[in-house]
């Protein structure tokens, strides 16, 4: 199955950008069916970014992050070939992870 | 004035809505009015701008992607059923189809498809046809509309028939599809912005964030009715066939932008 | 390969066990440096806060001052309150943490995002907004906060009303 994470990274020689697109409901638990019935809480709550061992950015995630939730950060260093490792957890303990190159 | 004393006159009608447009949005390129209500609102083509940057309906159109690889149990693909493998060709539906006597669209192409080969149909307004659907407007991104009316009388009747839809008020809001997209697009209608027609289906399917996923043509068709509290037709009914015809020729040279996304 | 989400999953779970002193005591005991745990830790409280006071004092404990240093970017009118396109910036030096909050939402942190050293201080991401409301983005930088704020008018609901 494919990964749920998709991610663009781009090195510039000196920073690299980073953007990342995860599907996700990310349900907020505001919302009825249309049945009336509440649909329960369902979201990413932390997504993680390490490059070469360091953690280069964590995102803390709550039901107001919209639906297919989208993120863009830059950091110091990466070069083109260097691997991006991203994971994310939900609140309902589920989780994913993939790795992507510098390009 | 009646209807069987005028010419069906599709270049005359196509020259003069394009001519309208450009009147009434000056500043607005005419490659821009797929872009919709984007092309007539900074503040919201800002939004889009940065949305495009990845796209609400890049999950959509992977997913179309590997739909429209995987073979049919009988072994063969969409590729089979379409010129150029499917790839490409969007910008050349819906067509009329001389030997049926009748406009087919994309949509209505690819359940035929499916039904060719022995698998069931998909449903119209969402989903796996809108993925299927977003995929080939993908390999035809950029490419101009190219309806073609035939010198055939019955295709003469189907573009005039979606004209006179498009023209109808209906509903008890007595709308008719021309007094929002002709009249009054770049105005707001509740909290939209509204899009010229000129362009409108070239963005096809869309992704919008007030259904929160992908919508076909048929989708989109159905819900307008809807809003302005009319009786919907049932997808790929005769009178929509018609309108995406009309609508579509209308906006040949103008480029494919699809899939789209939209509020 | 483990990736620091291991890291937090564990912390929450002292968390949801009611070790209210997991912040000094508790991380001690597992097998790696305390302070990056801590900073990983998932805020659960801050996003239970219903007022941006209260959920800007879980997260940081202390108030945030206006700042011209922070650019926040954010429409004028969102098209849709689903999906509201919201970065920011800082030319603020020592940055170690960004959070965006909507006041008028349910629960106002929206998200919040650990600045590792070596990270740009800069942000953008996509909020559900579900009426007109102030949004404001918190910079985190040489322990102190600051704060820029926006109204953004919403006129379809972003919660699914």
């Amino acid at each position: 199955m494919a990964s749920t994470i998709r991610v663009r990274a781009t090195s510039s020689g000196e920073n690299t950008e980073v953007q990342a697109l995860v599907q996700h409901p990310m349900d907020s638990g505001y919302v009825k069916d249309a049945q009336g019935a509440i649909i329960p809480a369902h979201f990413i709550q932390q997504l993680t970014f390490e490059h070469g061992g360091k953690r280069v950015f964590v995102a803390d995630w709550g039901p107001a992050v919209a639906k297919d939730p989208y993120v863009k950060f830059s950091f110091k260093g990466g070069q083109k070939g260097d691997d991006l490792k991203i994971g994310w957890v939900d609140n309902k303990g589920a989780s994913d992870s993939t790795t992507a190159k510098i390009g | 004035m009646t209807r069987a004393a005028e010419a069906i006159d599709p270049v005359g009608d196509a020259k003069a809505f394009r001519d309208y447009f450009i009147k009434k949005f000056p500043k607005v390129k005419l490659e821009d009015f797929v872009n919709g209500p984007y092309s007539l609102n900074e503040d919201m083509r800002k939004q889009w701008e940065e949305k495009e940057e990845f796209p609400p309906y890049e999950f959509a159109l992977d997913a179309g992607k590997e739909m429209f690889a995987k073979p049919f149990k009988n072994g063969k693909g969409y590729a089979d059923c379409f010129p150029n493998g499917g790839i490409g060709i969007r910008q050349n539906y819906p067509y009329f189809d001389e030997k049926e006597g009748k406009v087919v669209t994309l949509e209505l192409a690819l359940n035929r498809c499916r039904e060719a080969n022995g698998e069931a149909p998909l449903s119209y307004v969402k989903d796996d046809m809108a993925s299927l659907t977003a995929y080939m407007a993908f390999t035809s991104r950029g490419k101009p509309m190219n309806i073609k009316i035939p010198n055939d009388p019955r295709a003469l009747d189907a573009y005039e028939n979606g004209k006179r839809y498009f023209y109808t008020r209906r509903g008890q809001l007595n709308f008719s599809c021309a007094n929002c997209h002709v009249q009054n697009p770049g105005e707001r209608l509740r909290a939209e912005i509204l899009a010229p027609a000129l362009g409108i289906l070239n963005a096809m399917p869309i992704y919008r964030s007030e259904w929160s996923g992908m919508g076909t043509i048929s989708r989109r068709f159905m819900t307008c009715n809807s809003q302005t509290r009319a009786e919907p037709l049932e997808p790929q009914a005769d009178e929509y066939r018609d309108l995406e015809y009309y609508l579509s020729y209308l906006s040949n040279g103008l480029p494919i932008s699809g899939p789209g996304a939209r509020p | 390969m483990t990736l620091s989400l291991d890291r937090s999953i564990v912390t929450r779970r002292l968390i949801l066990r009611g070790a209210a002193a997991v912040a000094l005591i508790g991380l001690g005991d597992l097998p790696l440096p305390a302070l990056a745990a801590a900073n990983d830790r998932y805020p659960e409280d801050a996003f239970k806060q219903k007022s941006d006071a209260d959920a800007i004092k879980s997260l940081y404990g202390k108030s945030a001052e206006a700042s011209d240093k922070v650019k926040l970017d954010a429409p004028e009118i969102a098209e849709n309150g689903a999906v509201v396109p919201i970065a920011v910036t800082t030319t603020l030096e020592g940055v170690t943490s960004i959070s965006f909050l909507v006041s008028e939402n349910p629960n106002a942190l929206a998200a919040s995002y650990v600045i590792p050293e070596g990270t740009l201080p800069s942000v953008a991401n996509r909020l559900k907004m579900q009426k007109t409301s102030n949004v404001i983005a918190i910079v985190e930088a040489g322990g102190k906060l600051y704060s820029a704020t926006k109204e953004v008018k919403v006129t379809v609901g972003g919660c699914g009303g």
